[in-house]
């Protein structure tokens, strides 16, 4: 017996021995394969289509845009060589660099950019924004193309340039000829690296090589603008939906980067020498408290002041994000380390939280026990754990809140509706944008004030619209500064549209050997080098 | 027995055809709408209403359905709301894996249970017995996901022999094959192993006691001989049974054992498409799913003839 149990371990050694060397051997692939565990599984490819950021992130390594932002948020030309501005701001002049290609051998044509922008123009705020203020977007010749707008639009390269979903992404014109609320058939784009179509295979992996024929910029990388390079030969997105498995797949070195471990397993990274865990986007995601403005009880502005004198930032950051150096408490509705950040009229968030002071608006309220149905994504920790925060401290101060869970799919669905919550309505969810998304007046939606053609929760403002027309017409950064500081008080005082829980970076965790990483608040892959 | 099958597949279509109606239903009744989704945080009520309409979502219940079962009439399950592909592409995509782990767990647990389950019954009540019934035990009470992240943690992670995910085609070697398909069929495969090893001993154990089984010994034949040519020959049918049963409780346990190794297989297509209600995918796996179900039984049906002559179709 002894002998038998013997001789079956060397023969379970012996093929696990087998195995692991046929497995290392698989492992080693001629190509420098960069393998990356992105935050999401890759489903769409259209970037104007929808507004996921794993598309967005897509659309960056694929397309490539007339106007990037640099860490500066100062818009910088990328496929545009030269431009000019008439003196009454109200004509622009843009010729593209020599030599861009799209992935199939065609040049770029003007045709092509002035396509794309208008079908951008039909899907992105900012860019609805922009074409009410065009007259004509005319092509002069092939590398040239004008913009003639009714009235001057200085954020006009800054919306070019537009960092987040919907980025303004070039696309070839019989593409960009699709309908803006159907997708694109295909991914041909003219960006640093080519989408291997063939190997797609949504739900588990996404190929790319580096395209041979993209010509870089000469200026340094810095943040979406500056110089493209792919230093390695071919990317592959690994969706990894477990995300044990998903950390057990870069400790092993089967995966080069994870871009979003959660914040529980980042402490498994730290052990291991040849993982770096770092957070490379300097300015991170706002955690947000929307309420619905047309429903009881939140359509009363005491009320909504009562939950913003409940809000303890420290508490949802804990509860959302973890370790403390991941997160800060940060009142300002533009975001903290951003051009517009400013303490304006965010006293209550400031020194708060002041329970006795929301009793009191309550009671001024004339709250009768209205129940207030909260939202709730458990398949989003994020989401969730802020949720549970809300849930505690609404309930602390004796208001009739019932957490309703789902997952996201059903959140999202039900916030579309506009009912009472006896009626399948809700009347606070939670959600969380990235700074791209929240950092100006120009691109932070749960801002505006447009009641029914606002986002989810309908808030109307008048005077905030007001405000942000001025901002978009400001002659300079002092102007817009101001202008956001008085749209921020105008916010705190009399609409409070949503309340921020905090500002928070997500880690990301890779491979020592990658060296390269640019710093910004969206994942570039170009520039990484792979050692 | 031919018209036995050929009534067998007939009667498969209601059965299918049923299962289209209510999957149909359940989905659509069900909350959730893709064109929400799709559109993103930053969408309005009308982007969502528009998007919805360029999907056909904004149409008549009935009017979805018939287009859907026409659609099918002529063989073809769809075109994914998200990524904008064929189903059946989708589907193609995913089923070697799957196939792939449900065969290879079978035929593991399979090897692994009888012998063990005939072993349990011949020496009942021996240490080999209670070994047996301690490892079904564990079989049945650990999880899937459990034992799945015991194996890789000790052999990805603590010694580095296999990899920790992923899978590779027969077609890429049989070695990185098998070092991929390893672990998780034997993650899923322990459940099955047990049901199999328990199924067969008390199957054994029935017609071990019966009288021909002593006739048999009494009369001097081989132990080996009495116990594969006569006792798991005459228990085999409950043992097939159950085999059969387990293919479809296999099919649920693929969903969590795929996501655990990240197999792209039709478990995982099935769980991403519910989150997001990709409703064509859903409809189109769950169809296939069904279909494989029945053919399943049909086969397990068909297989006692072979066991047992004096059952006739």
């Amino acid at each position: 017996m002894i002998s038998f149990i013997r001789i079956s371990r060397a023969a379970v050694a012996a093929l696990l021995l087998s195995l692991y060397w046929a497995s290392a051997a698989w492992a080693q692939s001629p190509q420098r394969t960069l393998r990356f565990i992105p935050q999401a599984d890759l489903r769409s490819i259209d970037p104007i289509w929808t507004t996921a950021y794993v598309t967005r992130n897509f659309g960056y390594l694929v397309f490539d845009t007339l106007f990037a932002l640099d860490k500066d948020f100062k818009p910088q030309p990328q496929m545009v060589d030269r431009w000019t501005v008439s003196d009454d701001k109200l004509s622009y002049r843009f010729t593209l660099r020599d030599g861009l290609k799209w992935h199939d051998g065609r040049p770029v044509r003007a045709a092509d950019c002035v396509a794309s922008l208008e079908r951008w123009g039909k899907r992105d705020t900012l860019g609805q924004k922009l074409m009410e203020a065009v007259g004509e977007m005319r092509t002069v010749d092939d590398k040239t193309f004008t913009i003639g707008l009714k009235a001057p639009f200085p954020l006009l390269l800054d919306a070019l340039g537009k960092p987040s979903s919907n980025v303004p992404f070039m696309m070839a014109e019989r593409l960009a000829k699709t309908d803006a609320f159907q997708q694109i058939p295909e991914a041909i784009g003219s960006g640093p690296f080519k989408f291997v179509r063939e190997e797609w295979e949504p739900g588990h992996k996404a190929v790319f090589v580096k395209n041979p024929d993209y010509v870089p910029r000469e200026e340094a990388p810095s943040f979406a603008a500056g110089s493209k390079v792919a230093k390695v030969d071919r990317v592959e997105w690994l969706y990894i939906p477990d995300t044990a498995t998903a950390a057990a797949a870069l400790n092993s070195g089967e995966a080069d980067w994870y871009e979003q471990p959660p914040a529980d397993l980042v402490p498994v990274f730290t052990a291991n020498k040849d993982i770096v865990v770092a957070t490379v986007d300097p300015l991170g995601n706002h955690g947000i408290l929307r309420f619905n403005h047309i429903q009881p009880p939140f359509n009363n502005l005491q009320l909504r002041q009562a939950v913003l004198n409940l809000v303890d930032q420290k508490d949802y950051m804990g509860a959302a994000a973890g370790d403390p150096k991941y997160w800060k408490t940060c009142a300002a509705l533009f975001g903290c380390a951003t051009p517009f950040e400013t303490n304006a009229g965010a006293d209550a968030l400031l020194h708060g939280p002041n329970p006795a002071a929301a009793k009191e608006l309550i009671q001024k309220a004339g709250y009768k026990g209205e129940k207030i149905v909260l939202l709730s994504a458990t398949d989003q920790p994020i989401v969730q754990g802020q949720a549970l925060v809300t849930l505690d401290a609404l309930r602390k101060v004796g208001l009739n809140v019932e957490l309703q869970a789902s997952d996201w799919g059903t959140l999202i669905t039900r916030r579309a509706s506009k009912e009472p919550v006896e009626k399948g309505g809700w009347s606070i969810f939670h959600t969380w944008t990235s700074a791209p998304d929240f950092f100006s007046p120009a691109v932070n939606l749960p801002l505006r004030g447009n009641g029914e053609k606002a986002w989810f929760g309908w808030p109307t403002d008048p005077r905030i619209e007001e405000l942000i027309d001025s901002w978009f017409k400001a002659p300079d950064l002092a102007a817009q500064k101001k202008l956001a500081a008085d749209i921020q008080v105008e916010a705190y005082t009399n609409d409070i549209p949503y309340v921020p829980t905090g500002q928070f970076v997500v880690p990301t965790a890779y491979r020592r050997d990658l060296k390269g990483i640019i710093v910004a608040p969206v994942v570039f892959l170009w520039n990484v080098d792979k050692k | 027995m031919f018209a036995y099958v050929i009534r067998r597949i007939l009667a498969t279509i209601p059965v299918m055809a049923v299962v289209a109606l209510f999957v149909f239903a359940l989905l659509h009744l069900s909350p959730g709408d893709p064109a929400t989704i799709i559109a993103g945080d930053t969408a309005t009520l009308e982007d969502i209403a528009r998007i919805r309409a360029k999907l056909g979502l904004d149409q008549p219940l009935y009017v979805q359905f018939v287009t859907w079962v026409w659609g099918l009439l002529h063989g073809d399950l769809g075109i994914s709301i998200f990524t904008n592909l064929p189903v059946s592409k989708l589907i193609a995509q995913r089923v070697e894996p799957t196939i792939t782990l449900t065969i290879s767990t079978l035929i593991a647990s399979v090897l692994a249970a009888i012998p063990m389950g005939v072993v349990a019954a011949w020496k009942a009540g021996s240490w080999i017995d209670r070994a047996v019934m301690v490892f079904a035990v564990l079989g049945f009470s650990v999880p899937v996901f459990v034992l799945a992240y015991v194996l890789i943690y000790v052999f990805a992670i603590a010694t580095d022999l296999l990899p920790v995910q992923g899978f590779i085609s027969i077609d890429g070697g049989l070695g990185p094959f098998l070092s991929h398909i390893v672990m998780p069929t034997f993650a899923l495969g322990a459940v099955f192993a047990a049901l199999i090893a328990r199924m067969t001993r008390a199957s054994m154990l029935d017609v071990l006691a019966q009288d021909y089984i002593r006739t048999a010994q009494a009369k001097g034949l081989a132990n080996d001989k009495v116990l594969i040519g006569h006792a798991l020959k005459n228990a085999a049918v409950p043992i097939a049974t159950i085999i059969g049963i387990g293919v479809a409780s296999l099919i649920s346990g693929v969903v969590v054992t795929e996501t655990v190794f990240a197999i792209p297989g039709l478990g995982r297509l099935t769980v991403d498409a519910i989150l997001r209600r990709d409703y064509p995918i859903i409809q189109g796996i769950i169809l296939v799913f069904s279909a494989a179900y029945v053919l399943i039984n049909l086969l397990v049906d068909l297989s006692y003839t072979l066991l047992d002559p004096r059952i006739r179709y």
